[in-house]
């Protein structure tokens, strides 16, 4: 199984992969610029500030001020990454990042670690559920979220290649290699696929499958392979897409995966509203409208906690995929069988995600 | 109205400006951060040939180059786009830190207003550049006293204000805004002071020229009638039938700055 394979690699930090990532760049690009606002430990751009200190701006616990640095920087040539917690480098700044930098398209890259729920026990405060559908709804801005810690490196670069702003969304935690940058074929028995600068902005196929797509933003990549794991015991076949560009993203592949498969699943570690889901949902409603469900934090704030507790009671497991993927799948055949879905029938948005089944009909 | 001597001690008088070139790398900086005064500016990168007067009158049409707040993207001579009030400050910082860190020599000037110092980010930026002795940095007060609803000293008081920028870490300069001579010394008092960044706070007037708009502050973005509109112009000592300026030939076209 992929993903049992991906998870025998072992984790890597993603947040290890950022810090080391920007020092590989800055060290080959003279022209790379890290900001940091009193978080240099927890986003590792530490690692930056002691291999490249001439070209480390400490700006304190100022963010507003730090983003219009990055972008007076970037108007005389810099390339200035700007890192903070998600929350911090979208709600907080949200202003500052519009205008004085998607509207004047300059280049400068906006970083936040501590991506979705999984932020280290901080609760709500410090939980980005907005941010991707902050970012994806400001004009010029690119948002990347990458899988793993592969795919970190590889994203990093592409956001010093790609001129003007984007926002990188960055995990804290450690997980699954699903990637490879090997040249050649993958090492045998590894499972990761290969992937390289330019597939950053594809929906990657995964795993193949033909009666649904789950399609996964970033970190939440892992989660979706273990659930076709699991739906493959009760002989359904799900593909996998993982996407780490939401914004521009892959209308093409997705469109192709809802063609081929007939339903289609996404999941995200963010509000279903305003990120994957509704951005795959966009393009699928203008263009081929298929049975779908979201999975993700289902418009509440969240809590305190471990990561696996706050995944269970906030609707982030492996198991909460399959789940949403018999209930598309339902749909799914209840179309196909020229009968519509009865009115009500549909999970309740605001019912409590933590109950099994509370909501399926 | 208030900002117009600054803007043009500055652009004929001070920076070294490029409207040949209005993209040259070693050019001095100007961030207009009340970006609402985007009518002086324009006037002024006019006359100084950044693009043609005639272009003035298209101010705020669909298509025009010249947006109701500065875009940089769309503007010769314009080098950050601002608007939204407590930001240009920031980005000022950011290029004059870009100057120190490529060793180029070019200077920043940013005009902020004193409504607009209300806004906490200005202080984040005035903080940054004294910490960070950015010398090549000069902050501009366009201090008019006003502000859109009223008074800045009942809206809510600034005051000890050169106080609270020299203890940010900046050099404080005081002068009449209105006043070439002062302006000038200002800005050469601030090219030769080193290790910290200087902040001029220009006394001035809001409408300053036209007697029935000094100081009121209902003509903060009140379009004239044609009749105020003519006795304006013939009290800024511009002949109606020989105005060199065709973007004020119109009604409506002043009382925004």
């Amino acid at each position: 199984m992929i993903a049992e394979l991906a998870a025998a690699q072992g984790l890597k930090s993603v947040r290890d992969a950022f810090g080391d990532a920007l020092v590989e760049l800055g060290r080959k690009n003279p022209r790379v610029v890290v900001l940091d606002a009193d978080l240099a430990e927890p986003t590792r751009n530490i690692k930056f500030a002691k291999e490249i200190p001439d070209r480390f701006v400490e700006c304190g616990i100022a963010e507003q001020n730090m983003t219009g640095v990055a972008a007076g920087l970037a108007t005389v040539g810099y390339i200035p990454f700007v890192t903070t917690f998600c929350v911090f480098a979208t709600k907080r700044i949200c202003d500052q990042v519009s205008i004085s930098v998607a509207y004047p398209r300059l280049n400068v890259k906006i970083c936040g670690v501590y991506s979705g729920l999984f932020t280290g026990k901080t609760g709500a405060t410090h939980q980005a559920i907005e941010d991707v559908a902050l970012m994806r709804a400001i004009p010029n801005m690119v948002v990347l979220e990458p899988a793993d810690a592969v795919e970190t490196r590889l994203a990093v670069n592409y956001a010093a290649e790609v001129p003007g702003p984007v926002y990188l969304r960055i995990a804290r935690d450690s997980y699954p290699v699903v990637f490879s940058e090997t040249p050649a074929s993958p090492r045998e028995g590894s499972g990761a696929a290969r992937i390289q600068l330019s597939d950053i902005i594809k929906a990657k196929l995964l795993a193949h499958g033909s009666d649904l797509t789950i399609i996964a933003l970033g970190t939440m990549t892992h989660a979706a392979l273990v659930a076709r794991d699991l739906l493959s015991k009760d002989g359904v076949s799900a593909r996998v897409l993982s996407v780490s560009c939401v914004k521009p993203i892959d209308e093409p592949g997705i469109i192709t995966a809802a063609q081929e498969t007939g339903a289609v699943v996404t999941v995200e570690n963010h509000n279903i509203m305003g990120g994957l889901g509704s951005a795959v949902a966009e393009v699928l409603c203008e263009n081929l409208p298929v049975p779908m469900r979201r999975v993700g934090v289902r418009d509440v704030f969240s809590e305190s906690g471990p990561d696996a507790d706050i995944a269970r009671k906030y609707g982030l497991t492996a198991e909460h995929i399959a789940r949403a993927c018999r209930e598309a799948l339902g749909a799914k055949v209840r179309l196909a069988s020229g009968h519509e879905a009865r009115p009500g029938s549909h999970r309740n948005m605001f019912a409590d995600p933590g109950a099994p089944d509370a909501a399926t009909p | 109205m208030s900002c117009v001597e600054i803007l043009v001690s500055l652009y004929f008088i001070v920076m070294r400006a490029s409207p040949e070139d209005p993209y040259w790398p070693d050019r001095d900086r100007f961030v207009l951060s009340k970006g609402h005064a985007s009518t002086a500016l324009y006037a002024v990168l006019a006359e100084r040939g950044f693009f043609p007067a005639s272009e003035l009158l298209t101010f705020d049409a669909i298509d025009s180059r010249l947006q109701g707040h500065v875009d940089m993207t769309k503007t010769p001579g314009v080098d950050m786009s601002t608007g939204s009030l407590g930001q240009g400050l920031s980005a000022a910082c950011g290029m004059a830190l870009g100057a120190k860190m490529s060793g180029r020599r070019f200077r920043v000037y940013c005009l902020i207003g004193d409504g607009e110092s209300q806004e906490g980010q200005v202080w984040e930026a005035a903080m940054f550049a004294g910490n960070k002795g950015l010398d090549n940095l000069t902050a501009i007060v366009d201090y008019n006293k006003l502000q859109l609803v009223g008074a800045v000293s009942q809206v809510m008081p600034l005051e000890p204000y050169t106080d609270k920028w020299r203890s940010f870490g900046w050099s404080v300069v005081e002068v009449d805004g209105h006043d070439f001579e002062q302006l000038v010394g200002g800005f050469h008092r601030a090219q030769d002071t080193r290790g910290v960044p200087t902040v001029i706070i220009a006394h001035t007037v809001k409408g300053k020229g036209v007697s029935f708009m000094e100081g009121h502050v209902k003509w903060h973005s009140r379009a004239t009638t044609e009749e105020e509109f003519w006795q304006a112009m013939r009290e800024i000592d511009r002949p109606p039938d020989n105005s060199p300026s065709p973007g004020f030939a119109a009604p409506g076209r002043v009382g925004r700055c």
